[in-house]
């Protein structure tokens, strides 16, 4: 029913991050996770940060963490 | 991928149990489209005992909106000055007189956006058209909707409205729980609902109904890992509530609820196939009058008329599987469907059809 | 097809609308030969010899996008439907349908970028032909066709009936670069940021792959059966017509599949299939198992195609011939041609 991916934010304007997306850049917003900081990995649903993840657990969860982070290493 | 086979074997010794226990046929829901798609994309079913049935619930958003939605959406884009912004899964399907998509070759204008929030944007830089952005989901998108609609008031953007349909995922399960002629023994449970949500939602349902509810994510190992908890719990006799994805806490995201509790009221709502639930939708509370679509047009009543011999709400119900249907691959498929489980790209019928598996 | 209906944009998408609107209505109506026998190209004897003819138009939106523009890809969508034809690309025409107030410096760094195409392969533009449209009658901007002329190559022998069992089906690179960077760019979906200037590697695989095919076809002779460019539709389409038209089974790996990772989270994030996106760089193509690995290592040679690998192979005949997916987690699953062009989703 709801489609997410999990991103690493790069950059904040108020609510408006820069996502990272192994590489592309999109925007999410993060008035759903206030808490959000830059570095932080997030889920993201239509445009919306809908959690902050803990790396390690996402590491686990997702294998295209996992893609992504072989790529930025 | 060690981890995998782990879990499939954990899997197996679950089912020894249960089959030795004389359990020789267990059928779970998979609430969520999206399971769906990620179980038939990843060809998972056959990775599973036989024995072990799958059956998709109520939970991708396209097939539980009733036609009559449909059918103001198509005639709310033929008005000259409005535009329909609408996320893509809605485009191809069909209300009684077409598609937004057909209704775009007459003209109609359809924007495809990705988030709630460019709907805004969109009727900001078209302040000479009324955009109607199409509100449908489950807890995981209303948030999103409910922020859309406070931007759009805090700045003054007066040509934006929502039209709203979103649902709530635990009165449908209860629904489906009462009714005698489905038999569900245990739910894999939405992930990125439950993110807003929290597992212990599902707590109450397990206790009252003694059905495992367990959360999982979307990648196969997690998807697998579910079903594995799931038959763990059958097999010790402990149905619960709870979650094997990360992702998901028990409260969830308190941000997402509260923003949801101050936009909207739970409203009795109807779903196609299931009929009216008592609350089990969102409406626009009094103080964003202004900001609903279906307050500030004149909208025509539109009947609901469910395609004759179309199983779509047998189906996700979880009384058939989607090639149980007799128009299934035949008179019904993505390219003409009668029914909107073959619509959507997340509906059953579409996901069998699309990643089949060969018998 | 009911004459009644309209045209949507999903039958320009490469899918199954698209061979429904040119089996039962383009062929009929101009009196043409069957569906099955339409290749991306055709060879015509002209004058005692032969040459391999194509055209194909092109749409765009936006013009410029990460990777390529219209003018560039006009120029190697053309070249690559000559190449897979086993042809070498000799001279391609132009012609240009502008839109009333486009900007000529646009026009420009389109047609310099088509021109230095032209010249990174070999080719020449020799004839074209140029309309202006009112504003807001045509496509916006610039609609380019091309057409193109080649010669066949020396020992290239390809063709749906040559393809048997145990052919190995290769693949040149990652999938759904050019769709996803064209929708990326295109904006509104949340990929946003390629308009702030700090875009960094979601490009367009946009290129002229006759290198690649003449190459197998020098090296490897007739043991290069079949190439198919994966353009609308994707590889998925691809597949499913090479197993529609030699009705054999077709089986491919999805660990094999090369992946760009990028591609592959901006296509997650719009719940889009890679199978499915469109590509205008890549190489399909079918050889026989025993220079299935030398072919991979000719086709690595090229910087376009360094992680070609062999994606699958080629079954038995079948009554219903599938493309059938060994799927990451063990699983089997069956690959269709898309229904049209799939549409971004939060679902």
């Amino acid at each position: 029913m709801c489609l997410a991916i999990p991103a690493k934010i790069e950059s904040l304007e108020g609510e408006k991050a820069t996502i990272d997306l192994a590489g592309a850049r999109a925007t999410a917003m993060t008035s759903l996770t206030p808490q959000a900081k830059i570095g932080d990995w997030v889920l993201v649903h239509a445009g919306y940060a809908i959690t902050i993840l803990n790396e390690k657990d996402a590491r686990e969860t997702f294998a295209i963490f996992r893609e992504m982070e072989g790529l930025t290493k | 991928m060690n981890h995998l086979a782990e879990i499939r074997k954990d899997i197996d010794s679950y089912w020894k149990r249960l089959s030795s226990g004389g359990k020789s046929v267990v059928q779970l829901m998979e609430i969520c489209g999206t399971h769906t798609v990620a179980i038939s994309r990843g060809g998972l079913r056959s990775l599973l005992p036989e024995g072990l049935r799958l059956v998709s619930g109520p939970g991708c958003p396209v097939c539980v909106t009733e036609q009559s939605y449909m059918d103001a959406a198509v005639h709310l884009s033929g008005i000259s000055d409005v535009i329909i912004a609408t996320y893509g899964d809605m485009v191809r399907v069909p209300g009684s007189s077409g598609s937004l998509e057909q209704a775009r070759c007459d003209g109609a204008n359809v924007e495809i956006v990705y988030a709630a929030h460019n709907a805004v944007e969109l009727a900001r830089n078209r302040p000479d058209k009324q955009v109607v952005f199409l509100a449908i989901g489950f807890e995981t998108t209303a948030p999103a909707t409910a922020l859309a609609i406070r931007q759009a008031r805090d700045e003054g953007v007066t040509n934006f409205s929502a039209l709203t349909a979103h649902k709530l995922v635990t009165p449908a399960m209860r629904v489906l729980l009462s009714q005698t002629d489905v038999r569900i023994d245990g739910f894999l449970c939405p992930g990125h609902v439950s993110v807003i949500t929290g597992w212990r939602e599902y707590k109450p349902i397990a206790e009252q109904f003694d059905k495992p509810c367990v959360v999982a994510g979307f990648d196969d190992e997690q998807i697998l890992a579910g079903i594995s908890e799931i038959l763990r719990q059958l097999a010790d006799d402990a149905p619960s509530a709870c979650s094997v994805y990360p992702a998901v806490s028990a409260d969830g995201n308190p941000q997402a609820k509260q923003v949801i509790k101050e936009t909207f009221d739970v409203t009795d709502a109807r779903w196609r196939a299931l009929g009216v639930i008592p609350s089990s939708g969102l409406v626009l509370k009094g103080e964003f009058t202004n900001f609903d679509t279906a307050r500030r047009f004149d909208l025509p009543e539109f009947e609901t008329v469910e395609p004759p011999g179309c199983r779509c709400g047998d189906v996700i119900c979880g009384r058939c599987l989607p090639t149980d249907c007799p128009m299934f691959g035949g008179q019904c498929t993505p390219r003409e469907p009668v029914g909107p489980c073959m619509v959507s790209s997340e509906g059953s019928c579409a996901a069998y059809y699309k990643y089949g598996t060969k018998r | 097809m009911n004459q009644s209906k309209k045209i949507l944009l999903a039958h320009g998408g490469g899918g199954q609308l698209t061979a429904e609107l040119i089996a039962e209505v383009i062929l009929p109506a101009i009196g043409g030969q069957d569906a099955s026998s339409l290749n991306d190209a055709a060879t015509v004897a002209v004058g005692g010899g032969q040459v391999v003819f194509t055209t194909d138009s092109y749409v765009v939106q936006p013009l410029e996008f990460p990777g390529g523009d219209i003018g560039k890809l006009s120029v190697c969508g053309t070249i690559n439907d000559l190449a897979v034809s086993g042809a070498k690309p000799v001279a391609l025409s132009m012609a240009l349908i502008l839109e009333e107030g486009l900007e000529v410096s646009l026009l420009c760094r389109i047609l310099t970028s088509a021109g230095q195409a032209a010249k990174d392969a070999g080719v020449t533009i020799v004839t074209g032909d140029t309309k202006v449209v009112e504003r807001g009658k045509g496509q916006p901007g610039i609609t380019i066709n091309t057409a193109g002329v080649g010669v066949p190559l020396a020992g290239a022998n390809l063709g749906f009936e040559r393809v048997e069992e145990g052919d190995a089906v290769l693949l040149s690179g990652p999938l759904g670069q050019h769709g996803l960077a064209v929708m990326a760019r295109r904006g509104g979906l949340g990929v946003a940021a390629a308009r702030k200037g700090h875009y960094v590697s979601l490009q367009s695989d946009c290129a002229a792959i006759h290198g690649l095919t003449s190459a197998m076809i020098e090296t490897l002779g007739s043991k290069v059966k079949w190439m198919r460019d994966p353009t609308r539709g994707g590889l998925a389409a691809t597949l499913a017509e090479l197993s529609a038209a030699t009705g054999r089974n077709i089986e491919i790996r999805e660990t094999d599949i090369p992946l760009d990772p990028t591609a592959h989270a901006v296509a997650e994030m719009l719940g889009l299939d890679l199978l499915n996106v469109a590509n205008e760089g890549k190489l399909v193509a079918v050889i026989a198992s025993d220079a299935a690995e030398k072919a991979v290592e000719i086709l690595a040679d090229h910087e376009i195609a360094r992680s070609s690998a062999v994606i699958g192979t080629v079954g038995q005949s079948d009554d219903v011939p599938l493309v059938e997916m060994l799927t990451h987690a063990g699983g089997r699953r069956i690959v269709q041609t898309p229904y049209g062009q799939d549409l971004p989703r939060i679902c």
